[in-house]
């Protein structure tokens, strides 16, 4: 969905020219609005407020701040929550769909999969935030069985990362389920073939070919979900306004840089956050690299 | 969103941009310049007392209002129609939103775009606005606005627009704590309307057997310690010089209040929903004998959200606790104009916000809340009163605890609101007391207090 599979890079792409020009201008944008503000704020995190170099005072700063470690704890367990889910009922799902042989219920279900996605996010969480609500919520009996009668009881700070990893699997589930139904489809059907012919039943099937054939688009999407899911924002940023501040507005990592530069006017502490939050996902993701092998052609 | 941002950042795995990023910043230390804030030494001070930019008496200038306020832009519009301004809705800084600052530290950073009038329901601008290169808020009282303007506001209602004796914006409404009450409930069930917390707390008792399901208050907002921790005088929020601050929330006066509190949570006289909420109006609107609240209540939340039917709620003078001499009472907001120093019209901005404040066709016709301005909050009181609304004379309790309004609780730079909501009303929606959450409420004001550049003591 996002762009063409590594393994075709090979020998040869180079030649045509017409391609490069179709990429050129979505590298200026990416120069302009990705690339160019990551080094500003690796600029702020060394400076000081007055453009002196800081060492690494900013950093110490900040992880000294009391609202660090529980900003860095809640961003763990959500992140932790939402990869295992979206790992296991992914996979599940697109062998699901995979495996449907009507053409017309099998174009539904993708169908279906990916509209929540089309939901930007803000607006999917302002749909969660009245679903969560027993007061105004559709399911409102299925909350007061549960024992919430107020909005307070089904926001509690244990629930959260939960929640949140709830609502990120709702909007974001569809596109990579669909993601790997495509990687599913590119698997020879002879393979699949052969291993029926050798007895394998529909879970063999899965777990010792399918599996391991798709094994570099499950690691494509743990690299991405991470690097999105320790840049949690939106999600606590309105469910902190609906709450009217019983979740606080300094929840994840991403909130207390956002505190940083906008209520305590510190760039540099803010900036020096959001360069931390960049190295971890850097260093993660090539642990990924590494160990999916994602790299290699076959 | 998550779509944006997944593919940006899929983009870093690539080892060439992890270099670029190592390099980048000495190249950019190298050339870059100082792209702060540090304002040239104030050398020449206008006839305003601070370093005005050079003035266009027909520039437009820009106001921001909430929803609320649009009204008094659009009454300035129609007044003045020569007047070019140009009005911006914003959530008015409500709810700890910080909207404000936020948006000055952008501009700030920028050197451009600041309105030139704003107006904000919080007291806690005049702390970071009054520093140079935050917001650089005009002070209104060294040549700006006269002082026969600004000696017509209520006593101590600049109190919040302070700092070192100097005012940086105009009150637009007092926000005094007094006593709401159904008079047709209390009538009905006979009780006497209580005049001390003492008495309070003992009725509420008594409602609680006799007439289970209604309510003497709530403590459901960020704003409940206004309510009942500023009117016990609990010292925990006493601003001491521009950046110091004592706490102590383990303080008798802290510790009666939170028991209270406590003690109607418990008995279900006092409701823990937001007024504000969708759960209290559906569930709870009809219920309220007693609501110890600021003066804008009566608008805001009888006629506005319950809608209590006319003829039924009546005030009562402020409640208080018995040994106070003299009695005191809390404050909740009341809104306030700030003008930029930045801006290119200082004189419209300024007849724009003076008109706003003390105009009768604003203040008196329309504003939903108790003028700050003296002579404008006599008229509003007897237009209220002749709008036939309310159960009793409300102007006298409303103007004596205007005047008994507690000075020991003090508008900081950051918000005891979002304060008191992470750490206490979490507290309480997971079932603790309040008198077991003030250590933590003591800790996150200290810690708060310190990462805001305050020194505790």
């Amino acid at each position: 969905m996002h762009r063409a599979p590594r393994s075709r890079s090979r020998a040869g792409s180079w030649a045509p020219r017409n391609g490069h020009l179709f990429v050129l201008p979505y590298l200026l944008l990416l120069l302009l609005f990705g690339a160019g503000p990551v080094l500003y704020s690796v600029y702020l995190a060394f400076t000081d407020g007055d453009g002196r170099f800081a060492g690494v005072s900013n950093f110490t700063q900040t992880a000294g701040d009391f609202r660090f470690v529980p900003a860095v704890t809640h961003v763990a367990a959500f992140v932790l929550i939402w990869l295992v889910s979206l790992t296991v009922f992914v996979v599940l799902l697109a062998l699901v769909v995979h495996r449907v042989v009507s053409r017309r219920s099998r174009t539904a279900l993708r169908f279906a999969y990916f509209v929540p996605g089309a939901l930007a996010g803000a607006s999917s969480v302002m749909l969660w935030l009245f679903l969560l609500d027993p007061s105004v919520s559709p399911v409102s009996s299925l909350l007061h069985q549960l024992g919430y009668d107020k909005f307070t009881d089904v926001i509690a700070p244990g629930h959260l990362p939960s929640i949140f990893a709830l609502v990120a699997f709702w909007t974001g589930a569809g596109g990579w389920i669909l993601v790997l139904y495509g990687a599913l489809n590119t698997i020879s059907t002879e393979v699949v073939e052969a291993a029926k012919v050798d007895g394998a039943g529909p879970i063999r099937t899965a777990v010792s070919i399918e599996l391991p054939m798709i094994r570099k688009w499950i690691v494509y999407m743990l690299i991405l979900s991470f690097a999105a899911g320790t840049q949690l924002f939106v999600e606590p940023q309105l469910v902190s306004q609906a709450s009217f501040g019983i979740v606080p507005n300094d929840y994840s990592v991403n909130q207390l840089a956002y505190q940083y530069a906008f209520t305590q006017n510190n760039f540099n502490g803010s900036a020096a956050l959001s360069v931390g939050l960049l190295l971890v996902s850097v260093i993660c993701a090539s642990v990924f690299v590494a160990r999916g092998r994602l790299f290699e052609t076959d | 969103m998550k779509d944006s941002r997944v593919i940006r950042t899929g983009r870093w795995r690539r080892g060439a941009a992890v270099a670029a990023l190592v390099v980048a910043p000495l190249l950019l230390a190298a050339c870059g310049s100082s792209s702060d804030n540090a304002k040239p030494a104030a050398a020449a001070k206008g006839p305003y007392g601070f370093q005005t930019e050079a003035q266009d008496a027909s520039a437009p200038i820009t106001v921001w209002v909430d929803s609320t306020r649009l009204a008094a832009a659009q009454a300035f519009q129609k007044a003045f129609p020569n007047v070019k301004i140009k009005i911006e809705n914003y959530d008015g800084n409500a709810n700890g939103s910080n909207t404000f600052k936020t948006k000055m530290a952008l501009f700030d950073k920028a050197g451009s775009g600041w309105p030139d009038v704003t107006f904000t329901t919080d007291n806690n601008s005049a702390s970071w606005g009054s520093a140079d290169g935050t917001g650089s808020l005009a002070p209104l009282d060294k040549g700006l606005v006269p002082a026969a303007t600004l000696d017509g506001f209520a006593k101590g209602a600049m109190d919040v627009c302070s700092i070192n004796g100097t005012v940086y914006c105009l009150r637009n409404d007092l926000a005094q704590n007094v006593l709401w009450y159904n008079k047709k409930l209390m009538d009905e069930f006979g009780y006497p309307v209580p005049t001390t917390w003492e008495e309070y707390e003992a009725l509420a008792d008594k409602v609680a057997t006799e007439h289970p399901g209604y309510l003497v208050g709530t403590a459901g907002d960020a704003w409940a310690p206004e309510i009942y921790m500023w009117a016990a005088e609990c010292p925990a929020n006493k601003v001491t010089g521009a950046t110091s601050i004592t706490v102590d929330t383990s303080d008798p006066n802290c510790v009666k209040a939170a028991k209270l509190l406590d003690k109607t949570i418990a008995n279900k006289t006092m409701s823990t929903l937001s007024l504000f909420g969708p759960e209290f109006v559906k569930n709870q609107g009809a219920k309220v004998l007693l609501l110890p609240g600021p003066s804008w209540y009566g608008g805001a939340v009888f006629q506005g959200t319950i809608k209590t039917p006319k003829g039924e709620i009546a005030v009562a003078p402020a409640l208080h606790w018995a040994d106070q001499n003299p009695p005191s009472t809390g404050n909740v907001g009341g809104g306030t104009w700030w003008i930029s120093s930045h801006s290119k019209n200082l004189k419209a901005a300024r007849d724009f916000a003076v008109w706003v404040t003390t105009a009768d066709a604003y203040q008196v016709d329309l504003a939903p809340g108790f003028p700050a301005y003296s002579a404008a909050a006599a008229k509003w009181l007897a237009k209220q009163q002749a709008s036939g609304y309310w159960a009793n004379d409300i102007s006298a309790p409303i103007i004596a605890a205007a005047g008994q309004v507690w000075p020991g609780w003090g508008s900081a730079a950051f918000s005891q609101e979002a304060i008191w909501a992470k750490v206490v009303q979490a507290g309480m929606a997971k079932g603790d007391s309040v008198e077991s959450l003030l250590p933590a409420w003591q800790k996150e004001i200290e810690n708060q207090a310190q990462v805001n550049g305050y020194k505790v003591n």
